[in-house]
């Protein structure tokens, strides 16, 4: 059976078609602004380059950064309501206290702390009062947001509050969407905040794209499932991807890597996935992208998802330059998919990342001519600022001296040197759709979150308990039972509960049938 | 860096955060929070300022303080961000006194910056030194108690409004005892100020320049980032301290058990560590390393986890299942080796009656 891989970027849409580990077809396609019709391109053109029939496609699986992008540029972002339950604990520090000042704008940094939140045991700091929320409906009303995000203090413990506050302020506000923080973080209430009010801002974009994969495959005519690849490079479902946008933030970057570790056959490396809009390094090692330690912060906002350790810089194809000699920019701003239109090789008048390229030759695309009146001087400076710009970005990446190769993928990656600083780059074959490739072979998971009685059996004995649990379900989702592991578990202790009670969550992956 | 600290400023933050949890061996607080509270504090237009120990009059009047209660709560129940203050003006209100200086119960985690939030707060300076020169999970574990200065009446004051007050208790032990009882009733958080010291006992019994100690530690992490040198060798040679193991974390267990963080890891060597097996026991702290079954480093010593690639500390708080971590040992300061120090922060202290205090090689 054949998979189909697309990768739906700021600039472009990259497809390719997999047989087993082989791929037999990539092409891209300019990312459209309804995405639907360069999906549609890709996948057709992917299919045909194969040679095969629609029918024998199993599975479709879309990466996408539309959502990183989003928050990045700070566009397509919804005016988002950040409710807080914590009174009188936690206001000094207020909703969105360590955002960029943009970003914030861009949401428009309303928020509202109001009573309620639990202990750590699960007693009330103090109760949800009815009439203050009421109070903050009509100002919601007021302000005519339609997205909400909710957060109360120790709601991975007991969602309760959350649950009980979205009825309230959905009777009053029937057209507005909710986001709870206890569905999508973990503990630390800053960070789960901060990722329930990006969500709760995503929400809108992510209708309109999902219901996009949607049509645009019906369009191409096929009728095999498709999935949506979250942050740990595991598959979702399309209703899920619907309502937590945010849980793709990282599928991009966790894309190009395995799609990148996949197409070089490297196992230790430093991966630099130049893109449109933005250019993303990280590191492999062991084949797999070391995960963050800490924080990782998306678009200067800190969240606490396990995500790959990556470094984002405002640097693609299709970065607008400003400016000359010293004042010379590039990006953050990117024309995105404009690129065939705005970019001077393509009769546009805006100067790109893209036309440095093929003004100095590392690319040949467009009309050449069209940058006969710029000074070599702005191209000399645009080139050696990206330059700057890229060993940087590596630098930063590097954590040893060892001399490892940076594996360049992804279509902007023409603008990478053949050496970083010291490094050497590797181009791996299909290296502008390793993303595609890294969506492919996206892998299957199985998840349990569920509160286990401890009171019969040993912690140990519930923990492996929830693993068979999970593997059994990895299973029947489709993954191979040899290539199934254990990517994350965790236990919180519910002291509230009788029966000594812990809630498991616990995460396996596998790698799908073919 | 010889320059002697005399305010804290925006610029010093970002190295204290990483300085205090780095000597807060997983403990003491969520210094991110701290950090930006204190940052919130500054925007304001309040100032710390800071005074040398060796410059600190015999007679002042200085109050230690911090907070008390469970690493996990702090990152999630923020607070509300008065309790310490509440509680020095508990204090100062019981004994009727007007306090010259504060200075900080542990330098490790946020608690580092406690007493510079409650300085900007009340107009007060803080001493650059503290009772602990690390961090450590009950109250009598500081040089203060150690050294004959007994620490009640101590005050303490939640988010909610609630102000305790423990007027006496037979000794410090019996003062945790209650204090805990205490702060778990008010949701495990909570500011504590207690008895205030003379300037001339402080001197004496001070862990010393422990806020500068911090910053400059911070800043060879972050200098080390730029420069792109190793930042766990660079922690190592800051604080002559030892590296213990790489590995990764394979299992962590951690719970709420009488208003601390409880629990262990359990770690699996890799790198030239590789077939090693760790194990770290943890009380809001990290007490005791063991290699295959044998104990290395024990408190006071100060166990230190650091992200293996970056050097960062890792906050029991913020530790996962997965993480490559590098295991640091760091010799704790004199103070907190003497024989009369042993007895209340020793392994014995913590309840392991096998473990003997050997202290660590140092490098």
């Amino acid at each position: 059976m054949l998979r189909i891989g697309v990768d739906v970027g700021g600039t472009n849409t990259d497809a390719v078609v997999m047989q087993g580990d082989v791929v037999l077809s990539g092409v891209k396609s300019p990312t459209t602004e309804d995405v639907m019709g360069g999906v549609v391109d890709a996948v057709t053109r992917a299919i045909a380059e194969a040679d095969k029939d629609k029918e024998q496609i199993s599975a479709v699986m879309i990466g996408t950064t539309h959502f990183t992008n989003a928050v990045v540029e700070r566009r397509y972002l919804m005016q988002t309501g950040a409710v807080r339950l914590c009174l009188p604990a936690a206001q000094c520090l207020p909703p969105m206290v360590d955002w960029p000042e943009d970003i914030r704008e861009a949401v428009g940094g309303q928020f509202w702390m109001a009573k309620g939140g639990n202990e750590f045991d699960g007693r009330e700091i103090s109760s949800l009062d009815v009439d203050e929320l009421d109070g903050i409906a009509a100002e919601i009303g007021v302000a005519g947001l339609k997205t909400v995000a909710i957060t109360s203090v120790f709601s991975p413990v007991s969602d309760e509050m959350e649950r009980r506050a979205m009825l309230r302020l959905s009777e009053r506000l029937p057209d507005v969407d909710f986001t709870l923080s206890s569905e999508i973080g973990r503990l630390g209430i800053l960070e789960r905040e901060n990722a329930a009010i990006m969500n709760a801002s995503l929400r809108a974009l992510s209708e309109r794209t999902v219901a996009a994969f949607g049509a645009a495959l019906a369009k191409v005519g096929l009728t095999c499932p498709y999935y949506i690849t979250q942050n740990d490079g595991t598959l979702m479902s399309r209703e899920f991807v619907q309502s937590y946008p945010v849980l793709t933030f990282a599928s991009g970057p966790t894309n190009s890597m395995r799609g990148a570790a996949f197409l070089s056959g490297k196992t230790d490396a430093i991966v630099v996935d130049v893109g449109g809009t933005t250019t993303d390094v990280g590191a492999l090692v062991k084949g797999f992208p070391r995960p963050a330690s800490t924080t990782v912060d998306v678009g200067g906002v800190r969240t606490n998802f396990r995500m790959p350790d990556v470094f984002a810089i405002g640097l693609g194809g299709g970065s607008i330059i400003i400016g000359d000699g010293d004042n010379l920019k590039v990006g953050p701003q990117s024309v995105g998919y404009k690129l065939t239109e705005e970019a001077k090789v393509f009769g546009g008048d805006t100067l790109t990342a893209s036309d440095v390229a093929v003004g100095l030759g590392l690319a040949d695309f467009g009309d050449r001519s069209a940058l006969d009146d710029l000074p070599p001087s702005t191209m000399a400076a645009s080139k050696s600022r990206i330059d700057e710009m890229l060993t940087n970005a590596v630098e930063r990446m590097r954590v040893s001296s060892e001399p490892i190769p940076v594996l360049a993928v992804g279509g902007g990656s023409i603008l990478v040197p053949k050496k970083v600083g010291e490094l050497s780059v590797i181009r791996p074959d299909h290296f502008s759709v390793a993303n595609a490739v890294g969506a492919a072979i996206g892998q299957i998971s199985g998840e349990v979150d569920r509160i286990f009685s401890l009171e019969k059996i040993t912690r140990e004995e519930a923990l492996a308990d929830a693993r068979k649990e999970a593997t059994k379900k990895a299973i029947t989702a489709g993954a191979r039972p040899e290539s199934i592991e254990l990517l994350d578990q965790e236990d919180v202790p519910l002291a509230y509960l009788p029966g000594n009670a812990t809630r498991i969550r616990l995460k396996v992956v596998g790698d799908m049938h073919d | 860096m010889t320059d002697v600290l005399r305010e804290v400023t925006d610029a010093d933050l970002d190295a204290i955060e990483i300085g205090a949890a780095i000597l807060g061996t997983g403990g003491g607080g969520n210094p991110y929070i701290g950090k930006l509270r204190c940052r919130e504090e500054l925007k304001k237009g309040n100032c710390i300022p800071v005074i040398p120990l060796d410059e600190l009059a015999d007679d002042a009047v200085v109050v230690s303080l911090g907070g008390i209660g469970a690493p996990v709560v702090g990152v999630e129940k923020i607070e509300e961000g008065e309790e310490c203050l509440r509680a020095l003006r508990a204090l100062e209100q019981e004994l009727d006194v007007k306090v010259d200086a504060l200075i900080s119960v542990e330098i490790g985690g946020a608690n580092s910056m406690e007493p510079m939030l409650t300085a900007a707060q009340a107009g007060l300076p803080v001493v650059d030194g503290d009772g602990m020169g690390r961090a450590f999970p009950e109250m009598q574990m500081c040089t203060w108690s150690i050294y004959g200065h007994r620490e009640c009446p101590a005050a303490m004051a939640d988010e909610k409004g609630s102000i305790v007050v423990i007027r006496e208790t037979p000794d410090d032990v019996w003062l945790e005892r209650i204090a805990r009882s205490v702060v778990v009733a008010m949701g495990a958080a909570a500011g504590l100020a207690s008895q205030p010291m003379r300037g001339d006992f402080v001197k004496r019994a001070a862990v010393p320049n422990t806020i500068t100690q911090a910053r400059n530690l911070g800043r060879a992490v972050l200098d080390a980032h730029a420069r792109h040198a190793d930042p766990v060798q660079t922690v190592i040679n800051q604080e002559n301290g030892q590296l213990l193991m790489t590995a990764k974390i394979v299992d962590l267990e951690r719970h709420l058990k009488g208003g601390f963080a409880v629990g262990h890891l359990t770690l699996e060597g890799f790198g030239a560590y590789r077939g090693d097996r760790g194990r770290i026991d943890l009380q809001n702290e990290f007490l005791v390393f063991r290699r295959n079954g044998v104990v290395e480093v024990c408190v006071p010593d100060l166990i230190v986890v650091l992200d293996s690639d970056t050097g960062l500390p890792i906050t029991t708080e913020m530790l996962r299942y997965g993480q490559r971590i590098a295991v640091v040992g760091l010799p704790a300061h004199k103070l907190m080796r003497s024989p009369e120090a042993l007895r209340v922060v020793g392994p014995e202290a913590f309840g392991y009656d096998d473990v003997t205090f050997c202290p660590m090689e140092t490098g």
